[in-house]
């Protein structure tokens, strides 16, 4: 379970978030959506502390994380994952040592055990026999494919995806959306998922939040937002020009 | 008028200091992690590999002609004083103490300090220091302590093929061009140069090698956004690293002869 308390993230003069209050379950793939700029991917990031908030908590497990040190939330980071937006491919290491790295830094398993899980992770995404590729030789969509098996390598409770079907043709975002829905129903993973891709968004909820100038303004199940009051959730989800103009 | 003098003056203080105050966290962190013992073998072999012996070759094609051409003016001149016979020695000092460790520093700012700043630069835009991040790995221990290491224990061994070419390049052009035998450059080598000319430049070549890896290194991690915050980490890494080991050169000499 993962649950955020009065967050407040301020840039500079810039408020970006203000007053976040969300309890995201445990096992459940919860959206979290809204226009650009409005906050998501900071959202997101001081889920795994690499940011940190202004004000409030954010408790994962049981933990709060906010207040914590480096070393302290890099104990908390070993139980998560993290798919971003563009990848993040380590451009310097083959794709199996890529999924391997985590094992390599933080286990004492063998190469051999290592090896198998690389192996495991890979054929999982649908890229079993590419351990020996460079990063810059897979497309888009294989790269996030190897970014989730490394994200999921060290059999984490907590995945983050940034954007995760951004910039990928629709195929492969049906292929990664299987994915997802994949790591919750088989390793039982709880997701949360930053994207406007509505069409994406609505094959994975289980609950979706929508953030619009740094609030929440709406946090329900797929049906409760599809039938929200909130103009601003109608005008988001259906891609209009104003909560008013219906073209 | 004033005010907006000393609104500017105090804002390039702020600047400088904070400057300052982040490169020298830097510095702390990776001597923390160093004595801490947190030091991965493979990742510094690498970094060797990568960094010092592809240098190797830019280094000798270099120092080979900084040693020819220190000769030929050297040379010129001492044959008029009749001062042939000291050729070898003052070629071999001056290769040992200044030519050999601040050339080979120079070069290696603009062909290792780049490199560092570009790949952690690249890295950082790229989310891949993030992505460290999240997988519980600091990027300080794994980035930059192998970098820094390795630059130190490389640039010291690159000088002595630097101070080596050189002096064998000093050899060619005086024995060739002035007609001085082999023996007389070599026997002024062994009058007077000594050891302490040789371990004074590697000493500096260690520091040179500490100042490149860790302006690299923090050029890079401070690039900003996009293919332009690279480039300007890039040639920001070189032209401080070049400065500093000038500046640290005279402070070393002082100290060291």
């Amino acid at each position: 379970m993962i649950k955020i308390k009065n967050l407040s993230k301020t840039f500079g003069t810039k408020k970006v978030l203000e007053d976040i209050n969300l309890e995201i379950p445990s096992g459940e793939i919860t959206i979290i959506m809204g226009p650009s700029g409005c906050g998501k991917s900071t959202l997101l990031r001081m889920l795994i502390g690499l940011e940190k908030p202004t004000s409030g908590e954010i408790w994962i497990d049981g933990q709060e994380i906010s207040g914590m040190t480096e070393t302290q939330l890099n104990e908390v980071r070993k139980k998560m994952g993290m798919v971003f937006q563009y990848s993040a491919l380590f451009d310097f290491l083959s794709v199996g040592e890529n999924v391997a790295f985590g094992l390599r830094q933080h286990t004492s398993f063998s190469e051999d055990e290592i090896g198998k899980t690389v192996r495991r992770r890979l054929k999982m995404v649908g890229l079993d026999g590419s351990e020996h590729v460079m990063p810059a030789e897979l497309s888009g969509g294989m790269k996030k494919r190897v970014s989730l098996a490394r994200a999921i390598a060290g059999n984490p409770s907590v995945v983050l995806y940034d954007e995760p079907t951004a910039g990928l043709d629709p195929i492969m975002s049906s292929v990664i959306d299987k994915l997802i829905i994949g790591c919750r129903d088989r390793l039982d993973i709880t997701s949360v998922v930053v994207t406007h891709d509505m069409d994406s968004a609505f094959k994975l909820a289980d609950r979706m939040a929508m953030i619009s100038d740094g609030r929440v303004i709406e946090f329900g199940t797929p049906d409760q937002i599809k039938e929200s009051a909130n103009s601003l959730v109608q005008q988001f989800i259906h891609g209009w020009l104003s909560p008013t103009l219906k073209k | 008028m004033v005010i907006y003098i000393l609104e500017a003056l105090g804002k390039e203080v702020i600047r400088v200091l904070e400057i300052a105050g982040r490169l020298a966290n830097l510095v702390g962190e990776t001597l923390y992690h160093i004595l801490r013992g947190r030091i991965n073998n493979t990742n510094i072999f690498r970094q060797m590999a990568h960094l010092g012996v592809d240098t190797l070759p830019i280094i000798l094609l270099t120092m080979l002609f900084t040693g020819m051409v220190m000769t030929m003016q050297t040379a010129h001149e001492f044959l008029k004083y009749g001062a042939g016979s000291t050729v070898g020695g003052v070629v071999s000092i001056a290769m040992g103490r200044e030519l050999g460790p601040v050339f080979t520093g120079v070069v290696a700012a603009g062909r290792i300090g780049a490199a560092i700043a570009a790949e952690i630069g690249s890295m950082k835009v790229t989310e891949q220091i993030d992505a460290l991040r999240v997988m519980a790995t600091n990027p300080i221990a794994y980035l930059v302590v192998p970098r820094v290491i390795a630059c130190i224990i490389m640039l010291p061994l690159l000088v002595i093929f630097a101070d080596a070419i050189g002096t064998f390049g000093g050899y060619f052009v005086a024995t060739k061009y002035f007609a001085i035998s082999s023996h007389i450059y070599t026997s002024s080598i062994t009058a007077f140069a000594e050891v302490n000319d040789v371990t004074g430049g590697l000493i500096k070549a260690a520091v040179f090698g500490f100042i490149i890896a860790i302006i690299g290194c923090y050029k890079g991690l401070c690039a900003s956004e996009g293919a332009e915050g690279v480039g300007h980490a890039t040639t920001g890494s070189v032209v401080t690293s070049i400065v500093l080991i000038f500046v640290t050169n005279y402070f070393l000499s002082l100290m060291l002869y």
